[in-house]
Parts: structure tokens; C-alpha cells; sequence
């Protein structure tokens, strides 16, 4: 039997991590993600859990480690935030590009300076190109489920490209809900066991990573470029599966109330669930509002988005985080330039907030609605606006 | 000599008394450990205006919230890759630089042997409690054997460092090991490294009762205080002991203190040899 337990959201990736029979884990403490590590290092230490966890110096020795474990076929997961995913910055590129399937969970978190612990998706958004498959998780739920379906689409061998589950820094992180955990059987017939096809094997010498001259190297990008774009329906089968196994079905774009909406609203990870309720109270006002999720912003729904959007006048994007002297949000920029060929396509309005750990309450979700709605009517200089930043300039535009 | 300045005169000096409580946990030393390194720098006299305090990240680079000084906040391990960069643009400058024991010797291991190998003129302030203590108390670099940490439940199965000896390795032309029981003497050993001409490295014993002491059993932040005295050994009576009688004991003081070319010195003197020759 399933059972039905409260679990902090951290404590849920550790439960999948230890239900995904995992075989090495490789972290390095950072707020908000130490309750994943610690209670990984209990569970191996306890023997729930028979796995290798090793207590690195360093994130990018976090990453190394799993690179190394997955080379000689182990199912590996490694977990960071904020910082740490910068400091990982560059083998996070190799593991990808290298093909090494492996699950790392991150609790979102800002970016220094000024040193900040709370959550924002700066640090998701600056690993957006590295080749990995990105997905938020708007609840604890989803977190556990996502590590689950992540190890079970990274190492299909038509996918081998590593998979990034983002969950708030602290509001899904630390937060406690009901979490149903599958019976192991289920998980076991739903994630088989890992075989890496590719395990570095002294009888059969093959060399990983190697040098690539410019006559090879375009060849090896364009070639993981493709492998990541082809991942995709393997993808929404895996989730196609999980659904028809756990009973949870997970779409790339998630859709809410959006039948006959003229305005949508765009958000990302633990944000939605409020923006839900947002659109509920709207709604009962007769007003025609709905809500879009982007669940996979790795590759990313083409198809899937613009079919959710095309119906509305105007899109609102809530952006977590800045790409400095550019177009605003990255996420507000991205969804932009997806719809930039489409002969009808609604206005796109941009907003900034929650940064650092900025609360958005419901009535600051209400205000983007509102304000968002009055930009797309009247026309607007602002580039973006940022969601209750004090001092004299809100809105920033093109000087 | 003068007259030493009161506590009070001290902390309404060096401290944004109005940033009061401190986040440091009730019994922790990090407070001590910055009150010793106020104390020593009031000592030396030293012109506020040309003192930096560079700090990385955890729970002893928080002292740099508190202290009036001019402070650098780097990443978590980076602040003696930073001090260099501030010594050698201005060598005029005294740099002091506050660290973790993980963001020292785990994180930041590679930036302090090689700040160590250059010898450049800083003073590294190691608050060693052995884990991490700002993260819950995982398992770190000078966690002792066995020692209980969130990450090591039934024991902690990595060596430590033994810093002093790996800073001395190294080539740190100062090493001292301090406790903040030992107050009296940590303060001189701090003023002695600020004065000395090249790197000078303090790792000091700080209890942990929230994170460390607890899981370890190791009574209250006072027992925690006072286990230092069995804990280390003047570094003179040390010398005297067999290594049978040291183990399990930290030599405690001046350790090491030698002279040797100071890096941005050394520097100064090839941008005068090179212009010479040139001209």
C-alpha cells in the first residue's frame, strides 16, 4: 500500500533518492539544500539506504565525484544551491555533454552580491544552456515525483543527458505537506535498474572527455543538441507512464483555468500553487484570467506553449530572476522569442519579483494582473517592472 | 605601558553595537575569537583607515557584520584569494582575514597553501570548530575522528587536517594555535601575527555547542570552554612530551615564526631591478 505521510520537501527528494536505490551521492552542504544531504547521510548510515555518500570539499568536487561514479555505471544523484551550482558551474557543462545520466535537485536560492540564502531561480537560469533537462516542482509532491522521473528518463539510452529538478529555496524546501510515497515494487517497475551503456571497462579501453580539434568538436555540440531536443517525447512518455502507474499526470506546460482567458499570467515552481488561488478569486469575479506553468523549461515546449498561449491577448511573465541589460527576465525573453514567429500571438508584459526570497503575496500577484493588464491596454516604455521594489524607478526601460 | 582600553570603549569602537544580538548561538566563541582580534588590532594602534577585513562565508565571516572596520565579503572559500588581490594593489593596507574551518581548508584549501607558498603579508584568522557550523553541522575538514556531525551520524571516518602543520608545510613564516579559553595569550598571538612581516596563520579552537557540542556530547558551552585546557599544551611543554604523551593533544602558541622574503615586497623589488635594467 501507498502511504500518505507529512514530509518536508526536502525529506521527499531523499525518500525518492532512497527509493531510486541509488548508489552513490556526492554533496556539499549549502543553504537551503542541507536537509537533502543530511537525511541522505542518515538513511546510508542507518543502511535504508545501501549507497556510498561522500562528503566532498567543494560543489565542484560534488559534481566531479558523480561524474566519476556514473563513468563505471552507478545511479548517482548530487543536490546544491545559489552559489553552489555556480561553483559547479563548469562540470555541469561536462556532465552533460559527456552523456552521463544522474539527478541533481536544486533548492533554488539568489545569487551573491549581496549574500543572500533565500530562494530566487538566478542560479537555475544561469545553467540554462548547459545541456541538462531542466524542471520546476511546484510542491513537495512533485519534488519527490520528478526525482523519481528523472532518473528514469535520464538513463534511457536515447536520453543519457543529466536531469535538474528545481524546487524553491525555502518555500518548498522547508515547508512540510502531504506527501504519498508509492510501494517499492511500483517504483521498481517504473525506474528498472541502471545500465550505462557506455562503463568504463579496462577489458574494453574507451577514453571519456577527450580532446576534440575543431574538425570533431561542432559535430559532438550539434550532436548532444540534437539527442537533448529528441529527449523530449521520451520525456512526456516517461511522464505519460508515471501517470498511468502513480495516478499524478505532468504536462511541459502546465495549464490552469485557462479556458476563454484573455490575460494569462506565466509562472515557474512554488509560485504557481499561489498564483492558483489568485486566479480562483479572479475568476469567481467573473474575470477572465488563467495561469501557465512552465514545468519543462528544458529543452523547452515549443509546441506545447504556444498552444497554451495562443488563444489570449495578453501573456504576463513572472520572472524570478534579472538578466542584466537585456530584455528583463529570461524567462519574459525565452517565451518572447518563441512566439515571435507566430501570425497571432498575444502582448507579452514583463515583471521582476521575488528576489531573494522577496515574499509574493496574493495581493502582489493581484497587482501583476491588474498592472499587467493595464500595460498590454495602454502601451508601456518599461522594459519591466519590478514587483514592489522601493525607491523612485519601477519600471526599467531602454535608455 | 598605556593603559588598556575598557571593554565597553572597545565594543562602542570597533562594533556596530546596534546590529546587536549578533546571529552567533548563545555559548559560541566566534564572538570571542572577533573580540580578541578587536583587542589586538586597538593594541598595535594601527590607523583604522588602512585596516581590511576580509571575510568568506559561515558563521566565523559573519564577524565582519559587526566590526566597524572597512570589510570584503567574498565567496565561500575565496577571501585569501581576495586579500591577495587587496595587498598587492596596495601593500600599505593590513589585512586581516576572518575564515571558517571549511571555508579555509575545504572550499578555500587551494587559496591558503598557496597563499602560505607565496608568503604574502596577510593575517588569516582561522575560527576552527570543527564542521560546519553555519549549514547544521556537517562534516568537515578538521572534524576529529568519530566525532558525531549531521552528515556523519555514526562517526566521522576522514583524517583531519592538523592546519598548523599543513600551513607550516606550506610556507607560512607564522603559525599559532589558539583557544578562546586562553584568551589572554590568543590576543597576543593575534597581535604577534598582524606585526609579523609575511603570512601569518592563527587557527584557533572555538566551541560549536549548537551543531558540534551537542551531537558530541560535550556538556555546556562552558565545558566546552574548558575542555580546551586538556585539549592543547603550551607548544613549550609539548616539546618536552613523547608522542605517546601528545596524543590526543593540540601544541598550543607560537608554533612557528621565521623570516623569509614577503611576497609583494619581493614584487616591488622586480618592478625596481626590471625599470633599471630597462632605463
Amino acid at each position: 500500500m501507498s502511504c500518505r505521510v507529512a514530509l518536508e520537501a526536502s525529506h521527499a527528494v531523499a525518500e525518492a533518492v532512497r527509493m531510486a536505490d541509488v548508489d552513490v551521492i556526492a554533496a556539499y552542504p549549502i543553504t537551503p539544500q542541507t536537509h537533502i544531504p543530511e537525511r541522505l547521510a542518515e538513511m546510508v548510515a542507518d543502511g535504508e539506504l545501501s549507497a556510498a555518500y561522500i562528503p566532498v570539499e567543494s560543489e565542484h568536487s560534488a559534481l566531479s565525484a558523480c561524474l566519476g561514479a556514473v563513468a563505471v555505471g552507478a545511479r548517482t544523484f548530487t543536490t546544491t544551491a545559489g552559489q553552489g551550482l555556480e561553483l559547479m558551474h563548469e562540470v555541469v557543462y561536462v556532465a552533460s555533454s559527456m552523456r552521463y545520466p544522474m539527478v541533481m535537485v536544486i533548492a533554488n536560492r539568489a545569487l551573491s552580491a549581496p549574500l543572500s540564502v533565500w530562494g530566487d531561480h538566478s542560479d537555475v537560469m544561469s545553467v540554462r544552456d548547459t545541456g541538462w533537462i531542466q524542471v520546476f516542482a511546484q510542491n513537495n509532491q512533485e519534488a519527490f515525483d520528478l526525482v523519481l522521473w528523472g532518473f528514469r528518463v535520464a538513463e534511457d539510452s536515447r536520453v543519457l543527458t543529466p536531469v535538474m529538478v528545481n524546487l524553491d529555496g525555502f518555500t518548498l524546501s522547508h515547508v512540510t505537506e502531504a506527501v504519498i510515497l508509492p510501494e517499492q515494487e511500483v517504483v521498481n517497475s517504473f525506474l528498472p535498474p541502471f545500465h550505462y551503456p557506455f562503463v568504463l571497462n579496462p577489458d574494453k579501453p574507451a577514453t571519456h572527455g577527450a580532446f576534440a580539434a575543431p574538425d570533431i568538436y561542432t559535430e559532438t555540440k550539434i550532436s548532444q543538441e540534437v539527442a537533448l531536443r529528441k529527449s523530449k517525447d521520451i520525456l512526456l512518455q516517461g511522464w505519460q507512464e508515471f501517470g498511468d502507474m502513480f495516478g499524478r499526470h505532468y504536462r511541459p506546460v502546465e495549464i490552469y483555468r485557462v479556458e476563454g482567458a484573455k490575460t494569462l499570467l506565466l509562472t515557474m515552481g512554488s509560485f504557481t500553487e499561489t498564483a492558483k488561488m489568485v486566479i480562483d478569486a479572479r475568476r469567481d469575479r467573473g474575470e477572465l484570467v488563467g495561469l501557465v506553468s512552465l514545468r519543462l523549461w528544458r529543452p523547452f515546449p515549443f509546441t506545447e506553449f504556444r498552444q497554451a498561449v495562443k488563444e489570449a491577448d495578453t501573456l504576463i511573465v513572472l520572472d524570478r530572476s534579472i538578466s542584466f541589460g537585456g530584455q528583463g527576465g529570461p524567462v519574459c525573453s525565452e517565451v518572447r522569442s518563441a512566439l515571435f514567429s507566430e501570425p497571432k500571438r498575444p502582448v507579452v508584459v514583463s515583471f521582476v519579483g521575488g528576489l531573494g526570497g522577496r515574499d509574493m503575496a496574493e495581493e502582489d500577484f493581484g497587482y501583476v494582473l491588474d498592472r499587467g493588464r493595464e500595460v498590454a491596454a495602454k502601451g508601456s516604455p518599461e522594459l519591466f517592472e519590478t514587483v514592489g521594489v522601493r525607491g523612485e524607478v519601477s519600471g526599467i526601460r531602454d535608455l | 605601558m598605556p593603559k588598556e582600553a575598557s571593554l565597553s570603549q572597545l565594543v562602542n569602537k570597533y562594533f556596530y553595537t546596534h546590529q546587536f544580538p549578533t546571529m552567533w548561538c548563545p555559548g559560541c566563541g566566534c564572538g570571542t575569537v572577533a573580540m580578541a582580534m578587536v583587542r589586538a588590532i586597538d593594541r598595535l594602534e594601527l590607523d583604522f583607515d588602512k585596516v581590511i577585513h576580509v571575510a568568506g562565508i559561515g558563521c566565523a565571516p559573519v564577524a565582519h557584520w559587526y566590526t566597524t572596520f572597512t570589510a570584503l565579503q567574498t565567496a565561500h572559500g575565496r577571501a585569501l584569494a581576495s586579500a591577495t588581490g587587496i595587498k598587492l594593489a596596495n601593500p600599505e593596507l593590513t589585512v586581516v582575514v576572518t575564515l571558517g574551518d571549511g571555508d579555509c581548508a575545504a572550499i578555500g584549501g587551494n587559496h591558503l597553501i598557496h597563499a602560505c607558498r607565496r608568503n604574502i603579508d596577510l593575517t588569516a584568522i582561522v575560527y576552527n570548530n570543527f564542521n560546519y557550523g553555519m549549514t547544521g553541522g556537517q562534516v568537515g575538514p578538521t572534524t576529529p575522528l568519530e566525532a558525531i556531525t549531521s552528515t556523519a551520524p555514526y562517526g566521522n571516518l576522514e583524517p583531519p587536517f592538523d592546519l598548523c602543520k599543513l600551513a607550516e608545510a606550506a610556507g607560512a613564516t607564522y603559525v599559532a594555535r589558539g583557544t578562546v579559553y586562553y584568551i589572554r595569550e590568543l590576543i597576543s598571538l593575534i597581535e604577534q601575527g598582524i606585526k609579523h612581516k609575511g603570512f601569518s596563520f592563527i587557527d584557533v579552537f572555538t566551541p560549536c555547542p549548537t551543531s558540534f557540542g551537542r551531537r558530541n556530547k560535550q556538556g555546556t558551552p562552558g565545558q566546552m570552554f574548558k575542555a580546551q585546557k586538556d585539549l592543547t599544551v603550551p607548544i613549550k611543554k609539548a616539546k618536552g612530551l613523547s608522542p605517546d604523551e601528545l596524543q590526543g593533544k593540540w601544541p598550543r602558541g607560537v608554533l612557528v615564526e621565521k623570516e623569509a622574503p614577503e611576497f609583494t615586497e619581493e614584487y616591488e623589488k622586480l618592478i625596481a631591478r626590471v625599470q633599471k635594467r630597462s632605463s
